[in-house]
């Protein structure tokens, strides 16, 4: 009676399979966005900073940024952080941060004890910005060119190694932050 | 002081977890009396220390004890109590204590449950459900420690992730776990009885409860996280197919057929090896949807923070065990014999069929929800599996099993035969015609084959399923629950299929332009738009319009989306307005001004989708009015009498 054998064997391939996915679970890289290679959702949202303010697209249009989705309540946000501060002062890149489903009192209060790498943020207390860029959970972090195209998306906490290997080298010199 | 007492608890649980499966299983395999008498003393201290273990989070979080690294991450001194206690299975390593929590709980009921039954068998059910505990408590301890301190506590906690700041969602996951866990009551009844080497139709009788139990919180689970995806992320979808759905739908897919398969092996003593698989299957699966949801090996809405060694233990961990039945299985199920035959016609053949096609379903769920990995582990690239695979494999299956339904549960046992007239069949299937047809082409205006056929199969389910009560009542005989319960829960599936038909094919979007005073039609709802008033924020203007909605003629209610212009970058958002009404969903967005005095406008009504969740709960409660018949319970001297071995001798 091989039959007997038919859920066991099954089971083992199974097995096998996830086996072999875990291995490739880390590389969260490799998700793309259907997003990537097109025009940056259009928004204009307060400003985090200055609530009378307003950070939109128009600003941005013209330069190459990244786009940080972040929140105090993520901790893998919390984990990153060092490393976004160490971008702003390299002074590679802008930093645009978008506060994903916060209060704006506590993430004030973050940013004054941690320090301030964005040169904006915008404020998203209600989440629906962030549905527009295709966020799955924080931190998500979206290489934008001058045109406004997505032109890379990362997921998960950027670490230095991340930085090195997989962001830094998309974005060109001429990215730099002028007068930092 | 609190945490620690929490983590030596859970050392001590794990303990008595080793020594409950160790007396459990071994006691009865070597004859040691002593053993068997000491897994239930061990169970209660299991309980005892899993509770407190789960208590002591609790009062962390209660008490904002930001030193604990889990609490500050996942806490807040600010938030409101309800949320602070919902915080403890906010994340990874509390949700894993709250399952343990849960499998606690299950397997102290499992306990009293049992205590009318052999004690032999008692004891292996409890000694397979003390070996999960073990390994779920082994991995809580050395990966995902919910107690570990901070070394330097923080002011206050980062409070919770805002997603989870809504009732339906904090009761989301415990639901949904109690289904889970529960499967491993049915796992662990099977896991005994194969080890005892004996199935008889008395064992199909004590698992089917715990079977339905289990189902009927999956089903709720399932329910909570659908209808909070709906009005929360506002997608209009009631379903998605994301993977970590698909995990929970999985082991619910396996559980309906095992408890129509129980149901076979009970009353006929047939299917048995089949049961037995089922029973260990659906466990598996909800296990390996653990191992997904946490191992970060499928992107999701879902997913917990990735971490491999994680990944690595839950899988070792899940191999051991459904590897172990599943041996245990290839070993033992050739000693399960079927006590008789039966007819093409009768019942049997139709379970048969219902289990065929449910696990057909689970097997294309199945394969779509790995085949990402598949891809990606063979170098294919990124494969991302959607609905446009998942509507139509789904379907293929669930249209028979439907149809099948409305004829099979008149069905008689063994000789075959229908317990009705056949012509009273046909007349329900013929009103069920007419009103599938009526509805989908007559009231919707519907132009495809497949809304008639859905609305009919619906109709035809709801009818077909009340000849019975309606004829015991005419012949004024009492109606069991058990028997209630099940009509009750396939009338449910009428109803959701109704709806759901409705939604799929009916859900109505119309891009208008209208002048004040003037109407629009959709989904049968008229929109009459009485004009937009300007109104007025501190850094922006807008625009309110005021639409009045009705239904033949008689008013429904009055809706006021707004658009509003920020003056300084001249960007426009919307803000629609949405309404139940009737179980209908009714959405109007403000377009454009289109001068003239006319505007553009966007009408949504997804028809009867407020039944799809209102079918699931009382399918749900279907299933727990079946498992308070007084058949399940258990008298002392029956269960003597059960102990009779059918399967040749080869008790260990």
């Amino acid at each position: 009676m091989i039959r007997r054998f038919i859920p066991l064997a099954l089971f083992v391939g199974v097995a096998a399979l996830l086996a072999m996915g875990i291995k490739q679970a880390p590389r969260k890289d490799l998700v793309p966005s259907p997003l990537i290679g097109k025009h940056a959702p259009n928004f204009s949202l307060p400003s985090l900073t200055h609530p009378q303010r307003r950070v939109s697209t128009a600003q941005l249009d013209g330069h190459w940024y990244l786009f940080n989705v972040w929140g105090t309540w993520c901790i893998s946000c919390r984990e990153e952080y060092p490393e976004l501060l160490a971008i702003a002062h390299s002074g590679v890149i802008r930093l645009i941060g978008l506060d994903w489903k916060d209060t704006r009192a506590e993430a004030l209060a973050f940013l004054s004890t941690r320090g301030d790498p964005y040169q904006r943020i915008a404020f998203d207390p209600g989440g629906l910005e962030a549905i527009h860029w295709g966020v799955y959970g924080a931190p998500e972090t979206f290489l934008v060119n001058p045109k406004g195209i997505i032109v890379y998306k990362y997921i998960g906490p950027i670490t230095p190694q991340a930085w090195a290997d997989d962001i830094r080298p998309r974005i060109p010199a001429d990215a730099a932050v002028v007068g930092s | 002081m609190i945490p620690e007492l929490g983590e030596f608890a859970l050392i001590l649980a794990l303990l008595l977890s080793g020594l409950q499966a160790l007396f459990g299983i071994a006691g009865p395999a070597l004859k040691r009396d002593r053993w068997v008498a000491a897994v239930t003393p061990a169970v209660a201290g299991q309980f005892v220390m899993v509770a407190t273990a789960f208590g002591c989070l609790v009062t962390s979080f209660v008490q904002n004890d930001f030193t604990v690294r889990y609490v500050a991450e996942n806490s807040n001194s600010q938030l409101p109590l309800f949320y602070r206690v919902a915080g403890v299975w906010g994340a990874h390593a509390g949700s894993l204590l709250l399952w343990i929590f849960l499998l606690a709980c299950w397997t102290l009921a499992a306990a009293f449950g049992t205590r009318r039954l052999p004690r032999q068998f008692s004891a292996r059910v409890l000694g397979v459900l003390g070996s999960i505990s073990f390994g779920f408590l082994l991995y809580t301890l050395l990966t995902s420690n919910p107690f570990v301190r901070l070394t330097q506590p923080w002011a206050d906690g980062l409070g919770l992730n805002p997603l989870l700041q809504d009732p339906g969602l904090a009761a989301h996951p415990p639901m949904l776990y109690i289904g889970y866990v529960g499967l491993s009551v049915a796992f662990a009844f099977a896991c005994a009885a194969l080890l005892e080497g004996k199935l008889d139709r008395e064992w199909a009788r004590w698992t089917r409860p715990w079977t339905t139990a289990a189902w009927a919180f999956l089903t709720c689970g399932i329910v909570l996280g659908s209808w909070w995806a709906y009005y929360t992320l506002g997608w209009g979808g009631f379903w998605f197919w994301d993977p970590v759905e698909n995990a929970s739908f999985m082991p619910w897919l396996m559980a309906t057929a095992l408890i129509h398969s129980l149901a076979v092996t009970e009353k006929r003593g047939l299917f048995k090896s089949w049961t037995v698989l089922l029973a260990v299957l659906g466990f598996s699966l909800s296990l390996i949807g653990t191992f997904l949801v946490r191992s970060g090996i499928l992107i999701s809405v879902h997913s917990f923070a990735v971490s491999p060694g994680r990944g690595i233990f839950l899988l070792t961990f899940l191999v051991i065990m459904i590897g172990a039945a599943l041996t245990l299985y290839a070993w033992r199920a050739p000693h399960l014999h079927s006590e008789a035959g039966f007819e093409l016609t009768a019942r049997e053949s139709f379970l048969l069929f219902n289990n065929i096609l449910l696990v057909t379903a689970c097997g294309t769920v199945f394969a779509g929800e790995v085949a990402p990995i598949i891809s990606l582990a063979l170098g294919l690239g990124k494969l991302s599996v959607g609905p446009q695979y998942f509507n139509p494999t789904f379907l293929i299956s669930m249209l028979p099993l439907l149809a099948l339904l409305a004829i099979g549960i008149h069905a008689r046992w063994k000789r075959g035969g229908l317990g009705v007239q056949s012509r009273t069949l046909l007349l329900t299937f013929a009103a069920a015609a007419i009103i599938g047809c009526v509805t989908a082409i007559g009231i919707f205006g519907g132009r495809g084959v497949l809304a008639p056929v859905g609305m009919t199969l619906g109709a035809w389910i709801i009818l077909s399923s009340l000849l019975d009560p309606i004829d015991r009542l005419r012949r004024r005989i009492a109606i069991p629950r058990a028997v209630l319960g099940m009509t009750l829960a396939h009338i449910a599936l009428g109803i959701f299929v109704f709806a759901m038909t409705a939604v799929q094919g009916f859900t109505v979007e119309h891009d208008v332009a209208l002048r004040t005073g003037a109407s629009a039609r959709a989904g049968g709802y008229t929109f009459q738009f009485d004009g937009v008033k300007p109104m007025q924020g501190r850094d922006y203007g807008g625009s309110m319009a005021t639409v009045i909605v009705s239904r033949d003629g008689a008013p429904v209610a009055v809706m006021h989306p707004a658009k509003r212009t920020y003056w300084v970058q001249h960007t426009v958002t919307t803000s629609s307005a949405i309404l139940f009404h009737d179980g209908s969903n009714i959405l109007v967005a403000l377009g454009q001004n289109l001068g003239d005095g006319r505007w553009s406008m966007r009408l949504q009504v997804r028809p009867l989708v407020s039944f799809i969740w209102i079918a699931a709960l009382i399918m749900a409660f279907g299933g727990l009015l079946a498992i308070s018949d007084r058949r399940y319970r258990i008298e002392q001297a029956e269960a003597d009498s059960a102990v009779a071995p059918l399967a040749q001798g080869n008790a260990p």
